[in-house]
């Protein structure tokens, strides 16, 4: 489904994506993870095809994303949804409105049934009932499933998840994971989930990328990952202070700083 | 060396101006050629033209108000002198309707609508949702940024002439009912006077004109200002300040064009 090959980024001459391989088969769950500015969104952002590659390539459904004009990425597009971190909702329209911008753009559909569709999808999240509330008057989980219904409104292949369960509450955070899994199984898509949540990704997902500055530094299905002995996957899993990610941020000698002798 | 550093900062400052006004055309353009889909689903210019059109109507009509006010009080002192009471209806249209109406109704505009544009857009951008719209292969320009662009065009010679129309309105009441200028010079003067293919006609090529480069000037800065809240307040004030300036400077070459050796 998706196949990423030496794919290099950098921002002006800055290294952001070294050398990365991929290969995500149809109807997996998989999570990316790794620490914060590791390259985790702007190789989600590759996949989208709203940023292009500086050497390789991400061909998604045997299409290199790079290579496609305007028209060719947003045909593409329509086949893939994306849930960005915070929701993303059109502020200016309703619940109702939100799950049928996609179909009202891209589908000749009568108002009819794109209303039992609007319906079935908020259903789906357990979120019927908030159709007519605007974005504004929902919690920070609501949102979330409301999104979610809205990327899963035209039943896309693909599905990415940048940071879904960013601070979300204990029972938002499990019921939007529980919900991920749920709607790539119903859907028959492929879901691609960035995240540094270790616990709740590793139970919902098939296969696990560990990156760390712009490399893949580890990967595996989430039993070998809670198994590694890899220093960097321990702590992370782990969450210990300090390790091959150091607690303290490089600087002069303390004792330097303090004025101290030495 | 100072002097150096100088040229670069004034160097750097210059090649950061020309950039930027690139950027603004290439814009302007784009905004223009995905135009076609706002018109054929006209409900959505009708709906940005309730928000910068009538929701910006109580302050032009108050403003305009005050100013024909202020212009029948001025007008009549200065008009004493000579003798030329009557001509007083003239004055006030004539101001009102070649320049004051334009130009005030236009800066009004750029405070109230053209900044409105520009937060709005600016917030979009911060909080993802452009970024949502690309990734659901919904051509931004074409779906925010064209409708707004329209309802500014149709909506700023429509906000200039009710501006007049309020200011020689206040005119009447300060010169004809507090001051007792003859009713029947006060308008037979101004009917007289006021040509509509010169002043009327070039009135609204002016408010026309204003309308474009307010509303390219707000929508450009909420596209482009960074998405962080120091962004786009920056962004906002950047609106207000270019657009008064534009919209002063472009008066000035308007009028030199239009009127000039009548």
């Amino acid at each position: 489904m998706v196949e990423i090959r030496d794919l290099n980024f950098a921002y002006d001459k800055r290294p952001v994506l070294e050398g990365i391989n991929m290969t995500i088969p149809k109807g997996s769950l998989i999570a990316i993870m790794g620490l914060s500015g590791c390259g985790k969104t702007t190789l989600l952002r590759h996949i989208g095809g709203s940023l292009k590659p500086t050497r390789g390539y991400v061909k998604v459904g045997g299409q290199v994303i790079h290579e496609l004009n305007q028209d060719g990425l947003y045909v593409m597009r329509r086949k893939m949804g994306m849930l960005f971190q915070f929701g993303a909702l059109f502020t200016d329209m309703s619940v109702y409105d939100n799950v049928a911008f996609q179909m009202r753009e891209h589908t000749d559909l009568p108002e009819e049934i794109i209303h039992d569709l609007v319906l079935m999808k908020l259903h789906a999240v357990g979120l019927r009932g908030t159709h007519s509330l605007m974005p504004s008057e929902l919690s920070g989980g609501m949102s979330r499933r409301v999104a979610l219904a809205r990327t899963v409104a035209l039943d896309p292949m693909l599905i990415m998840y940048d940071e879904p369960f960013a601070g979300l509450d204990p029972i938002s955070l499990s019921v939007v994971g529980d919900l991920i899994r749920r709607l790539n199984d119903a859907l028959g898509a492929t879901s691609i989930v960035v995240t540094h949540d270790v616990q709740e990704s590793l139970k919902i997902v098939d296969h696990v990328y560990f990156m760390a500055d712009g490399v893949i530094v580890a990967e595996g299905t989430p039993d070998e990952i809670r198994a590694s002995d890899k220093d960097y996957v321990h702590q992370f899993v782990h969450g210990e202070m300090d390790g091959p990610v150091p607690f303290h941020y490089p600087g002069r000698d303390y004792r330097q700083d303090l004025n101290l002798q030495v | 060396m100072p002097a150096t550093n100088t040229i670069r900062i004034i160097g750097h400052r210059a090649i950061n101006a020309v950039w930027r006004i690139g950027l603004a055309s290439r814009f302007f353009f784009l905004t223009l050629l995905y135009s076609g889909s706002s018109f054929r689903r006209f409900r959505l210019i009708i709906r940005e033209l309730f928000s910068t059109g009538v929701l910006s109507l109580i302050i032009i009509i108050v403003a305009g108000l005050f100013v024909g006010m202020v212009l029948g009080l001025q007008g009549y002192e200065t008009l004493k002198r000579y003798g030329s009471e009557s001509a007083l209806g003239s004055m006030v249209a004539l101001s009102l309707v070649r320049e004051l109406g334009p130009v005030v109704a236009a800066l009004l505009f750029a405070s109230r609508a053209g900044s409105a544009m520009t937060a709005e857009i600016g917030l979009m951008k911060a909080t993802e949702q452009i970024s949502a719209m690309e990734m659901m292969a919904v051509n931004p320009i074409a779906r925010i940024v064209a409708p707004r662009f329209w309802a500014g065009v149709i909506s700023m010679p429509l906000l200039a002439a009710m501006f007049s129309a309020a200011g020689i309105f206040g005119g009447y009441f300060v010169g004809v009912v507090q001051i007792g200028v003859d009713e029947g010079s006060f308008w037979s003067q101004m009917q007289a006077a006021v040509d509509f293919r010169e002043d009327i006609l070039n009135g609204v090529i002016k408010s026309f004109a204003f309308g474009t480069v307010v509303t390219v000037i707000a929508l450009f800065e909420g596209y482009d200002a960074p998405p962080t809240a120091e962004g786009v307040s920056g962004a906002t004030t950047r609106t207000v300040v270019t657009s008064s300036l534009a919209i002063l400077m472009l008066d000035f070459v308007l009028t030199a064009i239009m009127f000039r050796g009548n």
